[in-house]
């Protein structure tokens, strides 16, 4: 297990290298002068190389590259040209307040994908089945930047009964899991949910329609097992998979909630990277984008690693 | 070219393209027997003939404003779907719409299809450091969420068609390349593979007559999967002001500039997301149907 562990986190490494490569080529990539943003139009020379001087674009790109990966392991990720703050606390302001979504989003669509996903496997061709496979297509496909309107359309313009936008009341900083700042979490929570749910209730539903079709369900059933009995199998053997394929979606939930968090002005990393994007501000858009990747990077080594843990079979494969 | 060189070469093509032919055969009749298949091709044939046919179609000039007809509701005089927030036909601009929203959704899956295929086949039919180094690199940039990578790009590039379209083709060649490798490096270790390289087939040669045929096919229906969220990710790129500008009419553009009306006029508001929602749907069910065709093992 150990060696397996240190395996894997040999093996990330190398990533995590690549993703920070591609962050800081992110910068370069950019068309114009970062510090166009913040120079004046008739800003004298002298004035532009000394706030060149003082955000490092005067140095090589490999010694700019290594400086910035120091100083990020170190937990500085510079300063946001816009707002000339440390990029890393708005950074993680932003992460914390998109986490507390991704995390709800995730579980309800987790629970509702594993009934659909569950009640379609256990009887496949029926209507209950053909009525949840369209539910997780719909889930699918749907723009979730459209669905999030639609809910603001129908529960908040119509029916008034929930907010719009924001996540309650104070600053972005200050969530509490009180009715105040939950009620605005419940419609983006519902839209970024619809995802996962999608692909968690295809994905159990090919895993229980292929673990029933095993002869050691038969065997159990021959034995006498009761329906429940029967079930509880289906779901020790489902389970690695579906918490594996959950963790996967929180991860690209945190990295995809930009589009929603703009519909309902939600204040996390994806309204951290529209207004970076805006004001070509590129010290903060290469922050958040690493913090974001790397998480992401992160996430799929713990979903790797506990895994392996509660499904020997992999190991041993 | 002269004959000599010509005629073996269509000799050696002409066993397995007959096979093939009757595979695909199989798959069409298939997925003609498929209602919810037949449903979604209509669905999408229709869409591509309104965005093809669109200016013989509107009804009105879809860039023509008019302060008196802002946001007009469903129905309005002569006004099928209503106005927008600068009083222009709604109807016409979902028709016209359809051109780039349809363009920029399936275009750079298209593109994604060949360069992705062309380097997943060449890292599983070469193996080893070539292998290793492809594949490295490509999962570095799997290790970013899709959309935040869309997003990162063409926000670093700048918003505009082109680079909408160039960040969501390097999006997804990653997984196309890492699909297209997986099944060359199954179809390389197969029995007929070694045949062909014992008889004195070169590398060019096995990969064109044994290969190809053989992995464009997965290859191809992962990468139909993969135009509905195309489709999303290219209207949520307008939707955020990165990709096409105003005043073409694009639906994910729309659909954000509507998003002020959604307290006076939110139907109309809402239609540019549904056609994304109904293109994007019938995309993923066909793609399922054809998938299941394909499947041989049922």
């Amino acid at each position: 297990m150990l060696a397996y562990l240190l395996r894997r986190l040999v093996y990330t490494l190398p990533i995590m290298l690549g993703v920070a490569v591609v962050c800081f080529a992110l910068v370069h990539l950019a068309p114009g002068d970062p510090l166009v943003s913040v120079l004046p139009p008739d800003a004298s020379a002298e004035l532009q190389a000394q706030l060149r001087t003082l955000y490092g674009f005067d140095r090589s790109l490999p010694e700019q590259f290594f400086g910035w990966v120091w100083r990020a392991l170190q937990g500085d990720l510079g300063t946001s040209i816009a707002t000339s703050r440390p990029v890393t606390g708005e950074v993680l302001t932003a992460v914390g307040n998109t986490l507390r979504l991704a995390v709800v989003a995730t579980l309800i669509g987790f629970f509702f994908g594993c009934l659909f996903g569950f009640v379609a496997g256990y009887f496949r061709n029926s209507l209950v089945d053909r009525t949840a496979s369209m539910l997780s297509v719909l889930g699918v496909s749907v723009p979730h930047y459209w669905l999030g309107m639609v809910l603001v359309i129908v529960f908040a313009a119509q029916l008034n009964w929930l907010p719009a936008t924001g996540a309650g009341p104070g600053s972005s900083g200050d969530w509490a899991w009180d009715w105040a700042h939950l009620r605005h979490m419940v419609l983006p929570a519902i839209t970024m949910s619809v995802i996962p749910m999608g692909i968690v209730a295809r994905t159990v539903r090919a895993l229980v329609a292929e673990i029933l079709a095993q002869e050691f369900v038969v065997g159990l059933r021959a034995k006498g097992l009761t329906h429940f009995g029967v079930f509880r199998h289906v779901v020790k053997n489902a389970a690695p998979t579906a918490l594996a394929v959950m963790g996967l979606q929180l991860g690209y939930l945190l990295g995809g909630s930009i589009l929603i968090e703009t519909v309902f002005a939600w204040p996390g990393t994806g309204f951290l990277l529209n207004s970076a994007i805006f004001q070509r501000d590129l010290p903060l858009l290469q922050g958040t984008i690493l913090v974001l990747a790397m998480f992401f990077v992160l996430l799929n080594l713990l979903v790797d690693v506990v895994q392996t843990t509660i499904d020997p079979r992999i190991q041993r494969s | 070219m002269s004959t000599a060189i010509t005629a073996p070469a269509a000799v050696a093509a002409n066993t397995p393209y007959e096979r093939s032919a009757g595979f695909w055969t199989g798959v069409l009749r298939k997925l003609a027997r498929d209602p919810v298949a037949i449903g979604a091709a209509i669905v999408l044939l229709l869409l591509v003939a309104m965005a093809l046919f669109a200016p013989l179609l509107t009804p009105h000039d879809p860039y023509q404003a008019s302060m008196l007809k802002r946001l007009k509701p469903i129905g309005f005089e002569n006004y099928l779907l209503g106005t927008d927030e600068l009083g222009r036909d709604m109807l016409s601009r979902l028709m016209v719409g359809a051109r780039l929203s349809l363009f920029m959704g399936i275009t750079p899956v298209l593109i994604a299809f060949v360069i992705g295929s062309g380097i997943g086949i060449l890292a599983g039919y070469a193996g080893g450091l070539v292998n290793t180094l492809i594949m490295r690199t490509i999962d570095v940039l799997y290790a970013f969420p899709s959309v935040l990578l869309a997003i990162a790009l063409s926000g670093a590039l700048g918003a505009g068609i082109g680079n909408a379209l160039l960040s969501l083709t390097i999006v997804f060649i990653p997984p196309i390349a890492r699909v297209a490798e997986s099944v060359t490096t199954q179809v390389r270790s197969r029995d007929y593979v070694e045949a062909a390289r014992a008889s004195g087939a070169g590398a060019f040669t096995i990969v064109r007559v044994h290969v190809l045929g053989n992995v464009l096919g997965p290859i191809f229906v992962y990468s139909t999967s993969l135009i509905a969220v195309s489709m999303i990710l290219a209207s949520g790129l307008s939707f955020l002001g990165l990709g096409v500008k105003p005043p073409e009419p694009e639906w994910g553009l729309m659909l954000n500039t509507l998003r002020t009306a959604i307290y006076t006029q939110p139907w109309v508001a809402a239609l540019p997301g549904l056609m994304i929602f109904i293109t994007s749907i019938s995309f993923n069910l066909l793609s399922d149907s054809l998938r299941s065709a394909m499947d041989v093992k049922n």
